[in-house]
């Protein structure tokens, strides 16, 4: 399938819910609230046409300042941060893209680390870059900047060289209620 | 000790074992602290970070064209690939396409970077686990690929070679040549090491069910690469979604079907001999014409415009100070590097700096798993098992 | 050596103490290979066979902070690494030197940003910057063989 065809059957599927859809260079991708994000991401992995079961990649992206013609129609776009998941089918060799938009001042997705392992890190890193929680996860703590970090760094609005000293490293990594998935 | 003797149980208790991050075994910047029971392991975490060197938002810091360098420091065991890869992703936004010379050359300097990087990797991980032989071998004929590259852009390492829109330079004369005779070398050196290991019983005890990444655990973790390969699953992007021309070469995806330590080394020692099929091939049907497409926004003019022309300078000028700029639009390009797919998820908002620029790491995928791997197995096998995964901190930690 | 006949049965050499067991540390360092990024693994051609840093007496690689006299800094410090790399110098037992290998140990680098430390000074004393990015072996060597020179010119009382 052509993601432009992946995308048809998801509006089909999902269409008054999709704040916007949009292609480039025969990518494709919709915005969804975050409630809409675990039946989505079930739906694609479980639909037999689509089977996107290979949950790529997720990141963060911050639009302040910048709102993308990307469909959504108005300049003044209400959400600030969206995560985008990159899911991918090897059965049927193509990918997809969805992302979730979210809104200040409660910014909370939730977490599919249940359903993906990689979820459980890469939303770690999502929650340590720009600041999103994840409803669910079992273990959100910063993951590349150090414990005592303050703001997150991948914001527009925090300073590229603003360097926060270390004064002391973490003495214990380990916690014995987590449970690796 | 007689049969009846009952021997009371020895009071014991969990060790908490503190790995890293300046460890020789975590191959960099690696921390796990681990809970042993004797020497196995109950419980483990990872922490990661340590060389957190801020890729991500330096890029949006920065022109898309100087982004190259930062890209190829990521994976710096096979150091070409991630910045060809930026340069693809840079080439799908601009929607322009690099002429097929600079493809092959991509091809080739690519694999060549394939090639060092598995021989960095089973070299270093032989030596965790004790066989130093194998890494004098290896580093004697990476030096030779690295004279390549030398003589393909004059440096080593960091070759900064590729551009947005071709390469930066052809290939010097006789060049093809010299390739042809170091792979051939380096091929000759790969089967040395491998006749050492192999079927070497050590090494079989140490690694054959070590370390195991099941089928479900890599769909779940997003493995890829030869750690996927070596559980069984023969994804490789440069069959599924070729890029560069590489449907027009005909190679093997190796698998095994264990995904434990030993099967994830004989992967490895395959797809070098890939690899050299692939650069073979790629020299053979080595297309004439440019390395660089003729399009005065994107590539810089010639050296002999830019100092005789208006025109040429003003070019020049443009495109060095205010960049390269695609249209608005986001797009995520994946090609196959050393250790598995690499992503770059481009968000452009028009100008010349990027807005947002996220890369897949294929590590961070892969060393996701390393706790559940090594649940239960002995403090040793983990070791070896690290090893084999193939963590590069740069591109891990970015 | 020789030595013996030119003293004629005399087996006694007057020196000062200071050239003699400079001498003897000079030819005997035990890097501590400190590797964390890109540098490191151009390290590995140092000590590995064509450029084989055992012809200048420094090739065995300590990674116990506690048995090596040469911090050798390979790639970037970050942030999260800085106390760690602090702390691994205080366990090295005196008389020590650093050398800060590459652009990204001795000033940050490229990489001017929120997590990368601009520069390993700021929290050891380094005796040798190499430049490079990252530096060939034979800047290493070179690293290397300065090293020895400053070790040559040193009194064992700046040591305690």
């Amino acid at each position: 399938m052509t993601e432009r065809a992946i995308m048809e059957k998801v509006q089909a599927r999902f269409g008054a819910t999709l704040l916007a859809s949009y292609e480039f260079r025969g990518q494709c991708a919709v915005t969804i609230r975050p409630a809409q994000l675990r039946p989505m991401l079930e739906w694609l992995r479980d639909d037999p046409e689509i089977h996107a079961d290979w949950l790529m990649d997720v990141g963060g992206v911050d639009y302040l300042g910048f709102s993308p013609a990307d469909g959504s129609g108005d300049d003044d776009r209400e959400w600030r941060y969206e995560v985008v998941y990159q899911v991918y089918s090897m059965k049927h060799n193509h990918r997809f893209r969805v992302k979730v938009a979210v809104a200040e001042p409660d910014l909370v997705v939730p977490s599919v680390w249940d359903l993906w392992g990689i979820a459980n890190w890469m939303e770690r890193e999502v929650w340590d870059l720009y600041g999103i929680r994840f409803e669910g996860h079992p273990n959100l703590r910063r993951i590349l900047c150090h414990d005592e970090f303050v703001g997150h760094a991948l914001r527009k609005d925090y300073p590229i060289n603003k360097r926060q000293k270390l004064t002391s490293p973490s003495e214990n990594i380990l916690c014995e209620k987590v449970e690796w998935a | 000790m007689s049969e009846g003797t009952k021997v009371p149980a020895i009071p014991s208790e969990l060790m908490t074992l503190n790995v890293g991050p300046a460890h020789p075994a975590t191959h960099g910047t690696l921390r796990l602290q681990l809970q042993l029971d004797g020497e196995t392991i109950v419980n483990s975490a990872c922490e990661i970070g340590y060389l957190h060197r801020g890729f991500e938002k330096q890029c949006e810091a920065v022109y898309y064209q100087f982004v190259i360098p930062y890209a190829e420091r990521l994976n710096y065991m096979g150091p070409v690939h991630n910045s060809n890869a930026w340069c693809f992703a840079c080439e799908t936004m601009l929607g322009i396409e690099a002429p097929p010379r600079a493809q092959a050359l991509r091809v080739i300097t690519s694999e060549m970077g394939r090639i060092i990087d598995h021989a960095v990797c089973i070299g270093t991980n032989l030596v965790d686990i004790g066989a130093l032989t194998n890494f004098w071998y290896m580093y004697n004929y990476r030096e030779k690929i690295y004279d390549l590259y030398e003589e393909l852009c004059g440096a080593r390492m960091m070759v900064n070679y590729p551009r947005i829109g071709g390469v930066s330079l052809d290939a010097p004369d006789g060049w093809f040549d010299k390739l042809l005779r170091v792979i051939d070398e380096m091929q000759e050196a790969v089967g040395e090491v491998r006749a050492l290991v192999e079927r070497n019983r050590i090494f079989m005890d140490r690694t054959i069910g070590a370390g195991v990444i099941t089928r479900e655990l890599a769909l779940s973790h997003g493995v890829t690469g030869p750690c996927l390969r070596a559980a069984g699953i023969p994804y490789d992007i440069r069959k599924a979604q070729p890029y560069w021309g590489y449907d027009k070469y005909d190679f093997e995806v190796p698998t095994a079907e264990g995904g434990d330590t030993y099967d994830r080394t004989v992967v490895r020692f395959q797809e070098m001999y890939e690899s050299c099929k692939i650069i073979r091939q790629a020299v053979a049907s080595m297309p004439a014409g440019p390395v660089m497409v003729d399009d005065h926004l994107v590539a810089l003019p010639e050296k002999d415009k830019v100092y005789n022309t208006m025109e040429g300078l003003i070019n020049h000028f443009k495109l060095v100070m205010h960049g390269i700029k695609p249209p608005v639009g986001e797009i995520y390009s994946a090609t196959e590097g050393g250790c598995g797919e690499v992503g770059f998820y481009i968000v452009s908002d028009g100008s010349a700096k990027p807005w947002r620029v996220r890369i897949r790491p294929p590590c961070f995928a892969n060393y996701s798993t390393f706790p559940k791997i090594i649940q239960g197995a002995m403090l040793a096998d983990a070791i070896a098992a690290l090893g084999s995964i193939n963590i590069i901190a740069g591109e891990l930690d970015r | 050596m020789g030595l013996e006949n030119e003293l004629e049965g005399m087996p006694v050499l007057a020196t000062r103490l200071d050239e003699v067991i400079n001498w003897g540390r000079k030819y005997a360092l035990w890097p501590m290979p400190y590797g964390t990024a890109c540098c490191a693994i151009e390290f590995m051609g140092v000590v590995s066979s064509r450029f084989d840093v055992s012809r200048f007496g420094a090739e065995l690689v300590r990674f116990s902070p506690r048995q090596a006299d040469l911090l050798l800094v390979m790639g970037t410090i970050t942030q999260k690494m800085a106390p760690v790399l602090k702390q691994i110098y205080d366990q090295m037992p005196d008389p020590k030197w650093v050398v800060s290998m590459g652009a990204c140990a001795s000033s940050g680098g490229f990489y001017d940003n929120y997590s990368v430390v601009q520069g390993i000074d700021e929290l050891v004393p380094v005796d040798v910057y190499v430049a490079g990015c990252p530096p060939r072996p034979e800047n290493v060597i070179g690293a290397i063989v300065k090293i020895q020179e400053k070790i040559s010119n040193e009194s064992i009382r700046n040591w305690r």
